[in-house]
């Protein structure tokens, strides 16, 4: 029984990430059982965690510090795997620009940025915001969850702002959008993506099948 | 290399079955829309555009409960639209498994509902869609006014005004129908979608005319669209999605294959 806790703080559509992860269980022929809670006490018992996120980071933040979502992920960091999925890799940074300026919970060192409203290519086309779509995913660094996942695969991305990271050591993937992108990073038992494997299609199931037997380590 | 052109398969489905209004010709069944997003998905379509034409209230719960069976088989992402009107309807199709909703006559007779939505659901998963039609007269400047319950009723608001408002009040991506073209199949309204695409900053879907490969791409190239939707040279197999991504490629288009 392989047990994954998707921590539901009240922002946005779970939905797609618990169905996902059930279905890439079933593919490995391994009875794993999705819990979507924020309960302290069942995310404990969880063999894995998936800290998701959509949605505007004031909101998130508020119902992270509301609900101590923060002290949960911290307590699983330190034990077992755990994956960040777009604004949830967002919240773990120190701080993002969005909705003014919030403080994020700072367990990974880095800020977040807009892309502002003149980004362009390096052709000088303009490039729209969000970034919505499917992009180039270049692996910067090996690692167990980019196991049969071609290099440059394409990922579905939705987000106006990106991770700038102060150890640049932890990135795993970028992307190109104006400037490079973190479109991953991974420290010891932790994987953050500001690409949204659930929606990517196989590259993206890819991921969360490694993810579910991926043993924390490099 | 960079972000790819999308290509959005569009399933008007009415109490639970996939059709397509053929402009002048009688409503075609084109199956089973959890069949029909599966094989889609399957053939390499980048997300999955799912409007609801049921006309009565009753028939509704279908309708989540099919978006809840395609969320659980395909994925990419899922917009749903056709009637959407509260932040209850938008929860609803969001925990059934939708990505993104597509709010149409209810932005209309309220603006601040749009505000409200992407306030709290955020901005990525609100998406306006309009329906554009020319009305200017000859010898006028190109002038589109926008349309609501599917095209029928005229709202005196002009398109390129009504779609910035929209991105201020925080649409995420903007859903573009031609009425003019709409079950045409002479291709998009070009202009139209160069105009709206060149007004905002948020991403273009150009809908409404596809009769063939080339229409995807001019939707493109001349459109500035970021997406293109199409649906009946899907449903009755005159072209694959993998066809359409091959056509735009060769024209120079970056798309996913």
């Amino acid at each position: 029984m392989n047990k994954v806790a998707v921590i539901d703080y009240g922002m946005g559509n779970l939905h797609s990430v618990a169905k996902a992860v059930e279905h890439v269980g079933g593919d490995l022929g391994q009875t794993t059982e999705v819990l979507v809670t924020s309960d302290a006490g069942k995310i404990a018992e969880a063999d894995r965690v998936i800290f998701p996120g959509v949605g505007a980071i004031r909101d998130c933040m508020a119902e992270i510090r509301r609900l101590n979502v923060g002290q949960i992920v911290e307590d699983a960091m330190k034990s077992k795997p755990v994956l960040a999925i777009c604004v949830g890799m967002q919240a773990l940074m120190q701080f993002s620009e969005e909705n003014g300026g919030v403080d994020c919970l700072g367990f990974m060192q880095g800020q977040v940025r807009y892309f502002g409203d003149t980004l362009r290519d390096a052709n000088g086309q303009r490039l729209k915001v969000p970034h919505m779509g499917w992009n180039e995913v270049t692996q910067t660094k090996d690692h167990p969850l980019w196991k049969d996942v071609p290099d440059n695969s394409r990922f579905y991305f939705v987000h106006s702002y990106y991770v700038q990271t102060d150890t640049p050591e932890n990135v795993t993937g970028t992307t190109q959008y104006g400037t490079e992108v973190v479109a991953a990073l991974a420290d010891d038992n932790i994987f953050a993506t500001q690409f949204h494997p659930e929606k990517s299609q196989k590259a993206g199931l890819t991921v969360l099948r490694n993810f579910l037997t991926w043993d924390g380590q490099r | 290399m960079g972000l790819a052109k999308r290509i959005i398969p569009c399933l008007d489905c009415d109490k639970g079955r996939v059709v397509k209004g053929v402009k002048f010709v009688d409503i075609r069944d084109a199956g089973d829309p959890v069949e029909v997003s599966k094989r889609y998905c399957d053939a390499g379509a980048d997300e999955i555009t799912f409007l609801d034409i049921t006309a009565s209230h009753e028939d509704r719960a279908t309708t989540v409960d099919t978006v809840r069976a395609i969320a659980g088989q395909v994925f990419i992402p899922l917009t749903v639209g056709g009637g959407i009107r509260t932040l209850d309807d938008i929860r609803t199709m969001l925990n059934a498994g939708a990505d993104k909703v597509a709010i149409n006559t209810a932005a209309v007779n309220n603006p601040e509902f749009v505000r409200e939505a992407a306030e709290r659901f955020g901005s990525q998963c609100i998406v306006v869609a309009v329906d554009a039609k020319r009305v200017a007269q000859e010898g006028e400047s190109l002038k589109w006014e926008i349309f609501t319950h599917g095209g029928r009723n005229p709202t005196g608001i002009d398109a390129i005004e009504w779609v910035k408002r929209m991105v201020e009040c925080g649409a995420g991506e903007i859903l573009l129908t031609s009425m003019d073209r709409d079950g045409t199949r002479t291709g998009f309204d070009l202009e139209l979608n160069k105009a709206v695409s060149q007004a905002v900053q948020v991403p273009i879907i150009a809908s409404g005319g596809v009769g063939n490969l080339e229409h995807l791409a001019e939707g493109v190239l001349q459109g500035e669209a970021d997406a293109v939707l199409a649906a009946s040279i899907f449903h009755f197999g005159e072209f694959t999605i993998q066809e359409a991504k091959q056509h735009m490629a060769a024209r120079g288009i970056e798309v996913r294959i």
